[in-house]
């Protein structure tokens, strides 16, 4: 038996689907839009439902493709879903008139209807009582009183929903008037259906998607045929679309007289106590900004010791792996391209549960809609709308649990415009490549503000470009008509734990299927580009100097420590001896390293990087930064590993410079200062501040995260939109870094 | 009849109460406002306004709603004095 879930937005219905198909849920997919409906079993007794959850909404009357699934699927006519045996109406008793109106819509379907009254508690507390059986009797159709977040009245539901399978659909329902069912009937028959729902819709809905699907269909007069009926409806006193409006509630005042007893004067809810303050407009504002400062306060320090869990997790399997493969491609494959590449996921998968977990905590608490009321008009003069607000808030953390929260847009544009410019919002992987170019460049010698104000500046440029982008996105490719804003401010309520853990583990499952994959192909490219040609020989090499170290007394990763920590001394107390010990270890481990520059220097993709090196050079690089960011094309904390093999320093990790007191005075933030452009064949230093500059400045604006595209694949449902991100924002990295290079060598003379 | 001054509801102030005396405007948007509940003869309250003075939020027989001040010129009220 087939179940068809819908009411409006904030009626419950997804608690109630939850509630009904336990653990049991898949997601559908359809073609041409990007909604989602849940799908979902049930039983009760010997029958079983199959649950369709359709998204909420207020009205049949359909104005985009994503709107109009669901009429298709109600009406029976998508492909590969029959048509539903019952339809199941939420709606909520404490609004009871207004989330009727949709019901009086389903009733046209000639599909059996039955309501499920939720809320009744909520309705109870304002004082307001519902006679269910006189609601029944007036409506002519069956109505359960529930309670889904409760889990009561669920056991009524599906015995009166079994009973209603084989009924005959309603036969009580709104009448419209002569004049309007005169111009149905020779519309139903000149669009050729079996009933007459679609020509309603089309005679209603002026320039709704039915006229625009119809009037695509049929090019013989129809649209004069519609826009005279029209002439002579609203002539006859049924103006469109008043007159729908007028039926239907004018029909439900006289089915409600005599079903709800409400108080003479509406309490004061805690709703209405709590929005005096949180939509204020200075109080309401503070909180906000606080309430934002506490997330993203709580994702860096939350998500600090998975972080680090999951990195040394990676390490050891990574070393337990090396011990037991011998030598040779293989290995290599295992430990630098799948483990390094799963690494990387996973090791932002403690941010993205997190700031997932507080976007879900903020919506199903209501508090998310007065976000997009504080911020609308900040978020309109971008083209956008305030829903926009919290992904691209959300994306300075991480852009990954962002785009996935642009599903709450239901604007097809503004989504896209959101989604596409969320990743110009610096997101953390940033921040190595900053704390490195800062720490070497901009801060020695010089106040430390000066420091502090370059990285502001840095996430400046994202903060500054993603509004400007998505203002010309919606001038240029998106351009449309303004979307309607209106939007209804549910009710708060406790956040239910179940409610928000599913949402959490649904959104960090699909990341993981999604993202996963991508990254994985990616970085396994990258290792093959980087290991080809002759791989295996220089891994030989490399075991052998390896094990040339160990003879001199430590092994090559105790060495290193050893170096790290004679160094930190050396900053404190200047100790000649202490510099010389340094100077005999870097000795030792130079030739390692030498083999690994050479290794990298000759492989596919330094090959590629030497060649491209004339175009990156008006940017200020050289050949090896060309390499490090094209590496660094799956995930941008690769850059800083590679530019240590690059620049002779080993594999640096992406912690070590985010953890080091000074990133100047790492190994790779020294080697850097010293490198010098066309290895040695000119004394000019290769990095100068605007070259510094230009490299921020292009991992600012650049999209080197393949989860991210991964993401943009998914919300978008095609492989168009992520090429597009990944090209603009290369484009104008690429530009962007020219420019800083060029002007700021002009101006440094 | 008397004469009442007919104001739009982006006209109205915190705290005051109106009545909707009719819709104007794009099809699109009229539609959306019947959805919700906003028709003639409906009483409507303001609520808050913006921090920077848009969008306006009204209570509407048991909803709250919020929109921008341009939707709500569409919409003519009588104010409840």
């Amino acid at each position: 038996m087939r179940v068809a879930l819908t009411g409006n937005p904030n009626a419950g219905k997804t608690t109630l689907f939850n509630a009904l198909s336990g653990l049991r849920h898949r997601v559908g997919n359809y073609p041409g839009v990007t909604v989602e409906m849940k799908k979902g079993r049930s039983s009760f007794g010997q029958v079983d439902f199959d649950l369709i959850d359709l998204p909420g909404t207020y009205s049949l009357a359909a104005r985009s493709p994503d709107e109009m699934v669901a009429v298709d699927l109600l009406l029976g006519h998508c492909e590969n879903e029959p048509r539903p045996d019952v339809i199941l109406a939420i709606v909520d008793a404490s609004n009871l008139e207004r989330h009727l109106y949709l019901t009086t819509q389903l009733m046209e379907l000639n599909v059996p209807v039955v309501v499920a009254l939720n809320m009744v508690d909520v309705a109870a507390g304002q004082g307001i009582s519902i006679d269910a059986q006189k609601l029944q009797d007036q409506l002519g159709l069956p109505v359960v009183p529930i309670q889904a977040n409760k889990g009561i009245g669920l056991d009524k539901l599906k015995q009166v929903l079994t009973a209603a399978a084989g009924q005959s659909p309603p036969t009580r329902k709104p009448l419209f008037p002569d004049a309007f069912e005169k111009e149905v009937l020779p519309l139903t028959a000149e669009l050729g259906e079996a009933s007459s729902f679609l020509a309603r819709r089309l005679l209603l809905d002026v320039d709704g998607y039915v006229q625009k699907r119809m009037l695509a269909e049929n090019t013989n007069g129809l649209a004069e045929h519609l826009a005279t009926a029209r002439e002579r409806l609203k002539a006859a006193d049924c103006p469109i679309p008043a007159i729908e409006a007028r039926t239907r509630y004018g029909w439900l005042r006289e089915a409600l007289a005599g079903c709800i007893r409400k108080p003479a004067k509406r309490p004061v809810t805690w709703t209405d106590r709590l929005d005096r303050i949180l939509t204020h407009r200075v109080w309401g504002t503070l909180i906000f900004l606080l309430l934002m400062f506490v997330v993203f306060e709580a994702i860096f320090a939350g998500a600090k010791l998975p972080m680090k869990l999951i990195g040394d997790g990676k390490d050891a399997l990574g070393a337990a792996l090396g011990n037991w493969l011998p030598s040779g491609p293989l290995k290599s494959l295992l430990v630098d391209g799948v483990l390094e590449g799963v690494g990387s996921v996973l090791v932002f998968l403690p941010q993205i549960l997190i700031l997932f977990a507080f976007i879900a905590v903020l919506e199903d608490c209501g508090y998310m809609a007065r976000a997009a009321f504080l911020m609308d008009r900040l978020m309109a003069r971008c083209g956008l709308s305030g829903k926009s607000f919290i992904p691209m808030l959300s994306s300075v953390a991480c852009a990954v649990p962002g785009i996935m929260a642009t599903r709450v847009i239901e604007n097809r544009r503004d989504r896209l415009a959101t989604i596409l410019v969320a990743p110009l919002m610096s997101c953390s992987a940033r921040l190595p490549v900053y704390l490195l170019m800062i720490g070497a460049f901009i801060a020695p010698g010089r106040s430390t503000w000066i420091a502090a104000l370059t990285m502001f500046a840095m996430y400046g440029i994202g903060l500054v470009a993603a509004p400007l982008v998505a203002l010309l996105l919606k001038r240029t490719l998106l351009r449309g008509e303004t979307p309607i804003f209106v939007m209804e401010m549910p009710v708060y309520k406790w956040p239910s734990l179940k409610t928000v853990a599913r949402r959490v583990l649904d959104a960090g499952w699909a990341f993981i299927r999604r993202a996963g994959k991508l990254i994985l192909v990616t970085m396994v490219l990258v290792w093959a580009l980087l290991y080809f040609p002759h791989g295996e020989r220089y891994t030989a090499q490399l075991n052998q100097a390896e094990s040339d170290i160990a003879q001199q007394g430590m092994p090559l990763k105790q060495v290193e420590e050893e170096i790290a920590a004679k160094q930190k001394e050396l900053r404190e107390s200047n100790d000649p001896k202490l510099a010389a010990e340094i100077q005999e270890l870097e000795a030792r481990v130079r030739p390692y390293y030498a083999i690994q520059q050479e290794w990298k220097s000759q492989s596919w993709l330094g090959q590629a990087g030497q060649a491209i090196e004339p175009a990156v050079k008006p940017l200020g690089w050289d050949w090896r930064i060309g390499v490090a960011a094209l590496a660094s094309f799956p995930a941008r904390e690769v850059v800083v590993g590679t530019l240590g093999i690059l620049f002779s320093v080993g594999k640096v990790e992406a912690d070590t410079i985010r953890e080091a007191d000074d990133a100047g005075e790492t190994s790779l933030g020294r080697a850097l200062r010293h490198a010098k452009w066309g290895d040695g064949d000119s004394a000019r230093p290769l990095f100068t501040i605007p070259t510094a500059l230009s490299v921020m400045v292009f991992f600012a604006l650049c999209c080197q995260c393949a989860s991210t595209l991964a993401v943009i694949r998914r919300e978008t449902k095609s492989w168009a939109w992520p090429a597009f991100t990944f090209a603009y924002m290369t484009v104008l990295a690429y530009l962007g870094a020219m420019a800083v290079y060029q002007i700021g060598s002009l101006i440094g003379g | 009849m008397s004469e009442q001054s007919l104001h739009t509801l982006d006209q109205v102030r915190i705290g005051e109460r109106a009545v909707i005396d009719t819709l104007a405007g794009e099809a699109a948007l009229v539609q959306r406002l019947l959805e919700l509940g906003l028709f003639d003869g409906e009483e409507v309250e303001v609520l808050a306004v913006a921090p920077l003075g848009d969008p306006i939020e009204i209570l509407c027989g048991n909803s709250r709603l919020s929109l921008r001040r341009r939707e709500a010129a569409n919409i003519r009220v009588v104010i409840r004095p």
